[in-house]
């Protein structure tokens, strides 16, 4: 009955058993020479290869970057299914993230409270050059942060803001045992900040690339950063195996333009890839060869003990300048504005992705350092060494596409590129550089992504492209369309459409897991014995309301069906009301939320199973005001609700709470 | 050949004993509650001294659950056998003991006939805690149906309004059982001493279980 929406079905049928005919008569003068009919397969087998069966479980977690919603998506692989979305760089008033008071923390820099940001690269923390599962690192381009997601809980646990950067785009990726998260600017700055002309970028303007290191436990600091010419560091990726010292970075703009970029930064033939020593770089800063810097950041971490993030602000950064470190880094001139830079699982080739060019330069990890030991450079830049391009040249991949953006590996030798401009995914050989094969997109992919596929160990059984336009494909929802996941299997020689998916936001990269690494990993509640927030309700006993002159605190649980306590009077006009919510609940999915009506510039707290949160509340009417619960956690769910009187202080009601009383 | 059977008879009382030890380690009974939201089911375990579950929360999730329709919370803290069982329990094991150093056939039996006096009193008590929380309901229940009563079944499986309620024994009451039947055995392989007619009939090569079935015939 849809199609009545458009034409009357007597209307369709000899339309539609024409357009059959044409088409029939078109497949048959065409079967023989069709490229694109090579990868196809029929609807049933696609939709067989992706079907997970209801109450089954898919194959793999596969983590997107939300882009311009400061969130990461959580699908499966391969049924395309949302299962999550983590907040990060945005505030999320569905659960509270951002708006409780012990999230808060989370979203502050040195601007103050950020509530909006946009993130581009998840990046799994690594043991071996091998996704270990436990956390995701991803970046806040905006105003530069690093934020890292605990795997265990899927929660934000922590996030450090970057200073003298600025569009931290080619971040964050790690080192092959997740030593470092390195994040590297886009845009050239004034460092330390000052006012200057914009026309004075070549004087004034420079870029630095950050080395955050990761502890143990996961937390970040800020080690040091290196001072780099102002050009556009677009993005990253650290060596494996043999390059395992080495982190890799991409730049455009080597004009060191300021304005019309689209022209004036597209002028040169070859920018760079900056090959830096991070083993070289520990050494100089343990040699004392940095020079101290200005910056105030801030590094915001959630203690899973008290269940709330604190802000830490750190002044100074320890800073490397090339020219004074001899073995940093080198250039490697890379055609056409390379944006991806892609190391496959050898570690042995770095492939560059011109991006406005038909072909890939693939850069031998081997002939760089030779040509290192035997100075084969092409003059320097501000005292960083060219290698002479021709020297450290693996191969050229002839593509016959246009625009390649970015290649990830399977575990047989395949590298796959995305092209933007001719909309396609292109596999070939590694150490050949032939084409194997093409596949169209719909349309123009960004980011592709294998499961680890940027690993030493890809699981070369899917290929996602992340396309960023959608147009046609799916039923339109207006001029704002959603963005869209392409799933090809390539599994065998040919890769194979099976699936095309609407994905939230931008995704912009992506990466996957096996399932059977992180769902045995992944907490079913919070131990309320382990929680140790300072505001926590333990059992309903301890349950009361305190006022401390114009603050008044609730120690308030929940447990299916009832809030306790659930009547409180003797809040007053010019009260600050602060709701200290405890889920007394440990059985898995048993969820309960909190909400209060009129609260302005505020949202409402979802409670996992042993969680306390707390939010903030400032009355601005007398009455009587209700209050509820948000998840429908249980059969008596519309009865889970509460009152809170407001009065006039002049009224001196008394500060009373209870549950149950009649 | 008197002397050999009454050796069998005595390890076989040893062997009643250890099997009593090990009824300290492991469950006696357990109750798993299946529903719609609990594909998995939630499993308790009633031990000689303490209830447990699936995890350290199985107990609570499970009264959550049942305060719906109005049964008390099952607080372990308010079932005194528990406190005492683990006693009397080492009673019959001292007493088994003592049967043991004795090696005497009306020692193995009364410990055998005691022992299964008290396990029946212990599964009658067991029922009687059931139909205490299964009928007992608060009644300003949210939810009440009339008629209706929430009595897990001893053993055996019940439908209680959504959920599926499977009864049944666990290792400490094969344990249990295990140490009676061994008691028992003690009692029937050991030789009464007025059994000497029966021994000089009787050629030495008997085996102990055409042994056994003369001496039930007699």
């Amino acid at each position: 009955m849809k199609t009545k929406i458009f034409l009357k079905q007597k209307q369709l049928i000899p339309i539609v058993a024409g357009i059959i005919a044409v088409a029939g008569l078109l497949l048959a003068s065409c079967n023989n020479h069709s490229s694109v009919g090579q990868g196809a397969i029929s609807a049933q087998d696609a939709a067989q290869r992706v079907y997970v069966a209801p109450g089954q479980y898919d194959e793999f977690y596969a983590f997107m970057s939300g882009g311009y919603n400061g969130q990461v998506s959580v699908y499966g692989l391969p049924s395309g299914r949302l299962f999550k979305i983590i907040p990060v760089f945005s505030q999320n008033p569905e659960n509270g993230y951002g708006y409780s008071e012990e999230t808060k923390p989370l979203l502050m820099t040195s601007y103050g409270f950020i509530p909006w940001d946009d993130a581009h690269h998840p990046e799994l923390s690594q043991t071996n050059g091998v996704p270990d599962g436990r956390w995701l690192f991803i970046n806040a381009n905006n105003t530069p942060r690093v934020a890292r997601i605990d795997l265990k809980t899927f929660e934000t646990v922590e996030t450090i803001e970057i200073p003298n950067s600025a569009g931290n785009h080619s971040s964050p990726f790690v080192t092959e045992n997740t030593e470092y998260v390195v994040a590297g600017t886009r845009f050239g700055v004034p460092i330390p900040q000052k006012d200057v002309p914009i026309a004075s970028y070549k004087q004034n303007f420079g870029g630095v690339l950050s080395f955050i290191k990761v502890a143990p436990s996961g937390d970040m600091d800020l080690a040091f950063q290196l001072m780099m010419p102002g050009f556009d560091y677009d993005l990253a990726h650290a060596g494996k195996g043999k390059s395992k010292d080495w982190v890799f970075f991409t730049c455009y703009n080597s004009e060191e333009a300021h304005t019309l970029l689209e022209v004036n930064a597209s002028q040169k033939d070859k920018d760079f890839v900056a090959a830096i020593n991070w083993k070289k770089a520990e050494e100089y800063v343990q040699q004392g060869k940095y020079h101290e810097f200005p910056g105030t950041y801030y590094d915001n971490r959630f203690d899973t003990s008290t269940q709330t993030a604190h802000s830490y602000v750190h002044q100074g950064v320890k800073v490397l300048i090339p020219s004074e470190c001899p073995g940093l880094v080198y250039f490697i001139p890379a055609p056409k504005s390379p944006h991806g830079v892609d190391v496959d699982p050898s570690g042995n080739y770095i492939v560059a992705n011109g991006k406005l060019s038909a072909d890939l330069s693939v850069f031998s990890f081997d002939k760089i350092q030779q040509a290192i030991q035997q100075k084969q450079f092409d003059g320097e830049v501000n005292g960083i060494p060219v290698l002479k391009f021709d020297a450290v040249l693996a191969g050229v991949v002839k593509s016959g596409g246009l625009g390649p953006l970015h290649t990830e590996f399977d575990d047989k030798g395949n590298a796959y590129t995305t092209f933007f401009i001719s909309s396609e995914v292109v596999k070939w050989k590694l150490g050949t550089w032939q084409v194997e094969d093409r596949q169209p997109t719909f349309y123009s992919p960004g980011h592709l992504m294998i499961p680890g596929g940027d690993s030493r160990k890809p699981w070369g059984k899917y290929l996602v492209a992340l396309n960023k336009i959608t147009k046609d494909r799916y039923l339109p929802t207006g001029p704002e369309l959603s963005q869209s996941a392409q799933l090809f299997d390539i599994s065998g020689d040919k890769m194979k459409l099976l699936l095309d998916f609407p994905t939230v936001g931008e995704p912009h990269y992506a990466q996957a897991i096996p399932a059977s690494i992180l769902m045995p990993r992944s907490d079913k509640i919070y131990q309320l014995a382990s929680n140790h927030h300072p505001y926590l309700t333990r059992t309903e006993k301890d349950a009361k309301v305190v006022r401390k002159g114009n603050r008044v605190d609730v120690y308030m649980t929940e447990i299916r069906s009832h809030f306790v306590p659930d009547n409180i009077e003797g809040i007053y006009l010019g009260d600050t009301v602060y709701f200290h919510v405890t889920n007394l609940e440990q059985d898995w999915d048993a969820a309960h939320g909190f909400a209060v009506e009129g609260n302005r510039d505020n949202a409402e707290l979802l409670l996992m199973p042993g969680q306390t949160k707390t939010l903030k509340w400032v009355p601005e009417r007398v009455g009587v005001f209700p209050f509820y619960c948000t998840d429908f956690c249980s059969a008596l769910h519309q009865e889970m609700q509460g009152y809170v009187r407001v009065s006039s202080p002049n009224d001196h009601v008394a500060l009373t709470w209870s549950t149950g009383k009649e | 050949m008197k002397t050999k059977s009454n050796r069998t008879a005595s390890w076989l009382m040893l062997g009643a004993v250890l099997s009593s030890v090990l009824i300290y380690f492991f469950p006696l009974w357990q109750i798993i509650l299946y529903a719609p939201q609990y594909p998995q089911g939630i499993r308790m375990y009633i031990w000689i001294n303490r209830i447990t579950g699936d995890d350290a929360y199985a107990l609570q999730n499970i009264n959550i659950l049942n305060h719906y329709v109005g049964m008390k919370d099952i607080d372990p803290h308010a079932v005194p056998e528990l406190y005492y069982f683990p006693y009397v329990l080492a009673g019959i094991i001292i007493l088994g003991v003592t049967a043991w150093l004795i090696k005497k056939r009306w020692a193995y039996l009364s410990w055998a006939v005691l022992y299964t006096v008290l396990g029946a009193i212990a599964i009658y008590d067991f029922y009687l805690w059931e139909y205490d929380y299964g009928h007992h309901l608060d009644p300003k229940a949210p939810i009440k149906v009339p008629g209706m009563t929430y009595q897990p079944p001893l053993i055996g499986m019940k439908h209680l309004l959504n959920f599926t309620a499977i009864s049944l024994p666990e290792w400490a009451t094969v344990f249990m059982l295990i140490s009676i039947i061994l008691g028992f055995t003690a009692y029937f392989c050991c030789r009464r001493s007025s059994d000497k007619k029966l021994v000089q009939n009787h050629p030495n090569t008997l085996t102990s279980s055409s042994r056994l079935r003369v001496l039930i015939h007699h």
